[in-house]
């Protein structure tokens, strides 16, 4: 996973409560193989004019000129500003998949929905909590000064703004130390890797058959 | 102390470390792959720039998707594009990363829970994971085995471990003897109407029991099979000289000196005498007869001579509803006869029954009959290649054939319809799989779950028959 520490980048302020898994990423992309490649699909539905296929080259379909992300000042944002209650919809990992794949760090928003939060951090994405009244401020900020960039501390748990305005924000202090580090789920795991190899040294000694290779 | 249930001795071997939140680290002896829950897992590796930590602990086969029609084009052949990428994308991993796997064109390629087994890859007293939710059909030989998701098959694969928490402690006990004509089928079926599609939630539920003694290692397989559809993730059967038995020469097993130290490993893989179960549940196998399902939950079962229940004797308004619903998705009306119920297909496979026993047990009662008319469609899917071969060589297929049943190649089939073999709308169809869902089978689809020799007479006779009362051929 992705080490997080600082970030700083384009904010994309998406002013909509309760996005849903399924406006993040329509059903059809899901039955790919895989976990990446799902950015070019992100928002698909309100993104694209046209109804998008799975498999489709996206780079002739018609945009709406309408939607932040389409917008030249928004082109390559890093950071997403929502409303209330994002990610709400099915406990998917494809959303945070393919906020990741489009080049998202980091969302800030007043609410998230329970797994959708968890799937964030899992996939190196940082879901940040700001009140309806900070996120309010910047939703105004953004307005007054589009493409304007913020910077995500999580070291010192702030956002800053061009202006020098700070945010604190909390985080759970172990998925803080998995985020600071890069360690998913596997990466803990791996620091127990003496641990593992200890084990097997010792099991290989009482049942030898079951490390036989499959071959 | 209180001595040990086989689940704690299978639990203590395997634990690496306790984490510091609470959640431990197990190791997995064995993974098996197929191609619809791992193709993230390995890109997750890809992206993370990790390496498989044991890549001889795995082994895959495409099974879920497979076409069990002729298929000696191989992968290419698979019409639907999505089954096509999983099954070829399988094929690619494991060719990337050096893992055996049985290939659509190989003999021993099957139905993932019927291979392990078949090949000794899943033995007792080791613990087996896969991305599929009937690897509790592993636990039948003493092995702890569970289902788990795209994320954890990843981590297995990295780390060779798994972070789990430990289960509580359930014992079914069924004791007496089985009448003749009930099966290991029939049993489960009537433990999940007993204890409910919940009761074991949160266990790992050991059967025992001088009946489930009794039964083969197939049978006992069909048993833990269905422990998830009574909502234990793990099923367990204690290891007596009939496993040791099954184990013997198969392609896997060990060998030799390491064959002799194993067995005598494997001989303390039971509960101990005075183990503490968090609960304990008592059947009498006399109680049991032939079950059907005639619901959306395998919990909605009654035995074959009983009625479809009536909403208006239910115990509350909840379960009343549930009642309710479920008869109006199945097209059946209170108090209807299970024998009434008229079937447009048969299917005689997936992992709970369709190994060679269950088999020999369908020929037996379709010998010398044929098909009903009303049947839209019988068929037979063999677990593995290596069943097929088996099955062929003792001329079942012929059996099977003559009477108007379709013998396929192995795979998943109609079990949950990934592939082409699927239910129509409205369609009724005794089947020897597990899961009777809505839809499960095929949009709009009424799936009835009975054992094989249940399945096969009710292809001969169009309706649900009690298989007692057909006379022997
Ligand atoms: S046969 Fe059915 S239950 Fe068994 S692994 Fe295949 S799809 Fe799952």
């Amino acid at each position: 996973m992705k080490k997080f520490e600082t970030h700083t980048g384009v904010v994309a302020p998406l002013d909509r409560k309760n996005v849903d898994t399924d406006l993040i990423i329509p059903k059809q992309f899901l039955k790919s193989i895989k976990r990446s490649g799902f950015g070019k699909n992100l928002f698909d539905e309100i993104r694209y004019l046209d109804e998008g296929q799975p498999d489709q080259d996206c780079s002739g379909r018609p945009l709406n000129p309408d939607f932040v992300l389409n917008k030249p000042e928004f082109t390559g944002s890093s950071i997403l500003l929502a409303r209330t209650n994002f990610g709400c919809g099915s406990s998917r990992e494809h959303a945070p998949w393919a906020l990741d794949d489009y080049g998202f760090r980091a969302v800030i928003a007043p609410s998230y929905a329970d797994i959708f939060f968890n799937n964030c951090f899992k996939n190196g994405l940082l879901p940040i909590i700001l009140t309806e009244a900070e996120v309010d401020e910047l939703f105004n900020a953004v307005a007054g000064e589009p493409g304007m960039s913020l910077t995500v501390d999580l070291v010192n748990q702030k956002v800053v703004s061009p202006s020098g305005q700070e945010y604190g924000f909390e985080v759970d202090a172990f998925r803080k130390h998995c985020l600071l580090n890069g360690l998913d789920d596997i990466g803990l795991t791996l620091e127990h890797a003496d641990d593992i190899r200890a084990y097997e040294a010792k099991r290989r000694e009482s049942a030898p058959w079951l490390f036989d290779a499959i071959k | 102390m209180a001595g040990k249930t086989l689940y704690d001795k299978l639990w203590d071997a395997h634990l690496v470390r306790q984490n510091e939140d609470g959640s431990s680290l197990i190791y997995i002896d064995r993974q098996i792959l197929h191609e619809v829950t791992s193709p993230q897992a390995f890109e997750g590796l890809r992206l993370a720039g990790r390496k498989p930590w044991r890549i001889d602990a795995n082994l895959a086969t495409p099974d879920h998707n497979v076409p069990t029609t002729e298929r000696a084009g191989g992968v290419d052949q698979i019409v639907d594009p999505v089954s096509r990428i999983q099954v070829k994308t399988l094929d690619e991993n494991c060719d990337e990363y050096g893992i055996v796997e049985f290939k659509m064109l190989d003999e021993r390629q099957g139905i993932v829970h019927v291979v392990g087994p078949e090949q000794g890859m899943t033995l007792p007293g080791s613990t087996v994971v896969c991305g599929d939710s009937h690897t509790s059909t592993h636990g039948a030989f003493g092995a702890l085995a569970h289902g788990i998701g795209t994320s954890e098959v990843e981590h297995v694969l990295a780390t060779q471990c798994l972070i789990a928490k430990k289960m509580k402690n359930m014992l079914v006990r069924v004791d007496g003897e089985l009448g003749i004509g009930v099966t290991a089928k029939d049993v489960v079926l009537h433990i999940i109407g007993v204890i409910g599609t919940a009761g074991g939630t949160g266990c790992a539920l050991e059967f025992g029991g001088t009946a489930i003694q009794s039964l083969s290692i197939e049978g006992r397989m069909t048993i833990c099979n269905m422990a998830i559809e009574a909502g234990a993730r793990v099923g367990l059967v204690a290891v007596d000289d009939k496993t040791i038995e099954y184990f013997e020469g198969r392609p896997f097993s060990p060998t030799g000196e390491a064959w002799n130290a194993a067995v005598e490993n494997w001989k303390d893989l039971v509960s101990d005498a005075d183990a503490q179960f968090d609960t304990v549940v008592e059947i009498r196998a006399e109680d049991i007869k032939p079950q059907v399902t005639w619901g959306t939950s395998p919990e909605m079962v009654v035995a074959v001579d009983g009625q479809v229940p009536n909403p208006a004797n239910a115990a509350d308004s909840d379960e009343a509803n549930a009642i309710t619903r479920a008869l109006q998705y199945m097209g059946l009306s209170a108090d209807q006869a299970i024998t009434d119920i008229k079937l447009d297909r048969v299917f005689i496979g997936s992992c709970t029954n369709s190994r060679i026993e269950d088999l020999r047990a369908a020929a037996e009662v379709v010998k010398g009959r044929k098909v009903a008319s009303t049947i839209k469609q019988a068929l037979v899917v063999p677990g593995s290649g290596l069943v097929k071969a088996q099955a062929e060589a003792e001329g079942l297929d012929k059996i099977f054939v003559e009477a108007g049943l379709e013998w396929r190649e192995p795979g998943c089939s109609m079990c949950l319809a990934m592939n082409p073999d699927k239910l129509g709308n409205g369609e009724h169809c005794a089947s020897t799989s597990n899961r009777n869902f809505e839809g499960r089978q095929g949009f709009g689809g009424r799936t009835h779950l009975v054992s094989p020799a249940m399945a096969a007479a009710a292809a001969v006779t169009g309706h649900f028959v009690d298989v007692r009362t057909l006379e022997t051929n």
